[in-house]
């Protein structure tokens, strides 16, 4: 390989030796990419800045913070009050974790709406999956730390998930536990793994970057890439996009630091935690609703608990549930239909993962619950069979230049 | 021709002041979001707040020595004999590394009030009880790299480049000092 496209003689020497500059030239800058990609697009990198924002700030607050049960709180009191700047830190990190989910949770349904699963894809999809699971371990332990009301308990009843698995559950509890309830040696394992977990799902995030780089990014339309006059390169037209879509993403989240930063919590989780008194009415954080409403949903211990687990695994094995081999929806009329529906579902789920278990609600959220498992289980598998696809586009071209084959759209763009 | 090459050289000017501005806004930024992750690792305002500490030396008899905790590191304080006083202030100055009177040292030549900290590497010297080694000039002795300080604690042998640091304190009466 020439690396004559270096003209610095320092990183010339040091690429000759290890090739790292014409790694990130190759993947970051020539990269090529689909020219037809929308706004969906951004929320990828937009997931990968707010990773590093919660690592960064994750370690700069575990300077200050002290885990055990009789100084948790009062470190995250101090932190608030005595640190320099250490209220801008905790709020950063605090809402930082729920735009983080927002921005995954769009980031995942632009895939289900584009098709984005679908082979090659289906490794890059099951690893994104898995990065939705360890976030999901991760939100939960870092919402034990802070040792108020919601953290104690939200920490009590997610751990007892685990008693309800027959024979051996009781012996994971206590075994997840370090005791016979939630206590210090529970708080000092769950900052271990806040801490190191992240850096687990770092891993997972460049195994999902690799998987992408191999067939590029899928795009609005759903078609495969025919050729160079399909892509443009990485850098400057998506490196630019995605920094204009980052500075709108960042007004939205300095909006919440600084005006809104305990709307998205609970003022239960400023009491510190008390393993004598539950309070009235505890919830999960926003981002875990709608997964508690279908644990609700089912009227038997296990059965919550499998039904809960079974709506992320039905993720995993989606590329296989879904015998459509169009990939957008923008050529399935009637799967359309029904993406929005799912969407509906979820929020609905959200709404009454909030709401008490009492009355209508906890037959709205069976509804919702059978909904979303009919989506996955028997809409994706069926659905093709029956629904009659719009005809796709010859390339990416063709929509954008008003049609005519790849060759014509390529000479018209020759011609300019 | 010649239009065109002039607008060129505009929208050149144009472009780089967009670009130098670009990079120079990026900067600030840059530098505002690292500095509160940067300070936040100086001490706390809790941890300012304690940073005096009084002293009762009413029952601190000559030739008695006591240490104290101010802002996590030891003070020392000795309520000096005449003879000690007597020869911290009649040594020549000349012979000192780090030449210093007596006088310069002390508010109230009773009490010596020193930082218990080795100017060396931060090692606490001995001195402060009965029994310890004080070292050749009968003050402090610093075991670590061999540090001799003399009954106004300067460094008179070893290695140690400075006397040992006078905290800033006041008498708020006869017998309560506040250091800090």
């Amino acid at each position: 390989m020439s690396n004559t496209k270096f003209k610095n003689p320092v990183v010339k020497w040091i690429d000759h030796r290890l090739p790292v500059f014409s790694f990130m030239d190759h993947e970051l800058n020539h990269y090529p990419t689909p020219k037809n990609l929308n706004y969906f697009w951004n929320f990828g990198s937009l997931a990968g800045f707010a990773l590093v924002t919660m690592i960064v700030t994750g370690i700069v607050l575990s300077m200050n913070y002290t885990a055990h049960v009789d100084y948790a709180f009062d470190s995250v009191e101090r932190i608030m009050r005595d640190v320099n700047h250490g209220w801008l830190i905790r709020y950063i990190h605090m809402n930082g974790a729920s735009f983080f989910f927002i921005v995954v949770y769009i980031h995942i349904f632009r895939g289900l709406y584009y098709g984005s699963y679908k082979a090659p894809r289906e490794l890059l999809w099951i690893l994104g999956v898995l990065i939705l699971l360890l976030m999901m371990a991760t939100a939960f332990m870092g919402y034990v730390l802070p040792w108020g009301q919601m953290s104690f308990w939200g920490a009590t009843v997610i751990t007892n998930l685990f008693s309800a698995l027959p024979l051996v559950g009781e012996s994971i509890v206590t075994w997840l536990w370090g005791g016979f309830s939630v206590d210090n040696s529970t708080l000092n394992r769950f900052f271990s793994l806040h801490f190191v977990l992240p850096f687990v799902i770092v891993g997972v995030v460049i195994l999902h970057l690799v998987a992408l780089h191999r067939f590029g990014s899928n795009n609005p339309i759903g078609i495969d890439i025919k050729g160079t006059q399909d892509t443009v390169p990485f850098s400057p037209y998506y490196t630019i996009k995605d920094l204009f879509g980052l500075s709108v993403f960042l007004s939205f989240f300095a909006a919440a630091v600084f005006f809104f930063p305990n709307f998205m919590g609970h003022p239960d989780n400023y009491i510190e935690a008390n393993p004598m008194v539950t309070p009235a009415h505890i919830v999960p954080e926003w981002y875990f609703l709608p997964f508690y409403a279908i644990l609700r949903a089912i009227p038997d211990k296990l059965g919550g608990v499998l039904f809960m687990f079974g709506a992320i695994a039905v993720l995993f094995v989606l590329p296989w549930l879904d015998r459509s081999s169009v990939r957008s929806s923008q050529f399935r009329p009637v799967y359309k239909i029904f993406f929005w529906i799912l969407l509906l579902d979820c929020i609905l789920l959200g709404y009454l993962g909030a709401m008490p278990a009492e009355g209508i609600y906890v037959i709205l959220s069976r509804v919702a619950t059978a909904y979303y498992f009919f989506h996955f289980l028997i809409l994706f598998p069926l659905l093709p069979y029956i629904e009659k696809t719009k005809p796709l586009p010859i390339s990416i071209s063709e929509p954008i230049l008003g049609g005519g084959s790849t060759a014509s759209a390529f000479a018209m763009r020759e011609k300019k | 021709m010649p239009k065109n090459s002039k607008s060129k050289k505009n929208n050149d000017g144009k472009r780089d002041f967009l670009i130098i501005s670009t990079y120079a806004m990026a900067g600030i930024g840059a530098a505002s979001v690292a500095w509160p992750l940067i300070d936040q690792m100086n001490p706390a305002a809790d941890t300012l707040a304690l940073a005096s500490t009084e002293v009762d030396l009413s029952s601190l008899e000559e030739g008695q020595s006591i240490t104290v905790t101010w802002r996590g590191k030891p003070v020392f304080v000795r309520h000096r004999t005449p003879e000690e006083i007597k020869l911290a202030k009649e040594v020549s100055l000349d012979e000192m590394r780090h030449p210093e009177t007596d006088e310069e040292r002390v508010s109230n030549e009773k009490f010596i009030v020193l930082v218990g900290v080795c100017t060396h590497l931060g090692c606490v010297p001995l001195g402060q009880k009965s029994g310890d080694v004080k070292g050749q000039y009968g003050g402090w002795f610093c075991p670590c790299h061999g540090s001799h300080y003399d009954h106004s604690g300067r460094i008179r042998k070893g290695p140690a480049p400075t006397n040992l640091e006078v905290p800033s304190y006041k008498f708020l009466s006869d017998n309560i000092i506040k250091i800090g």
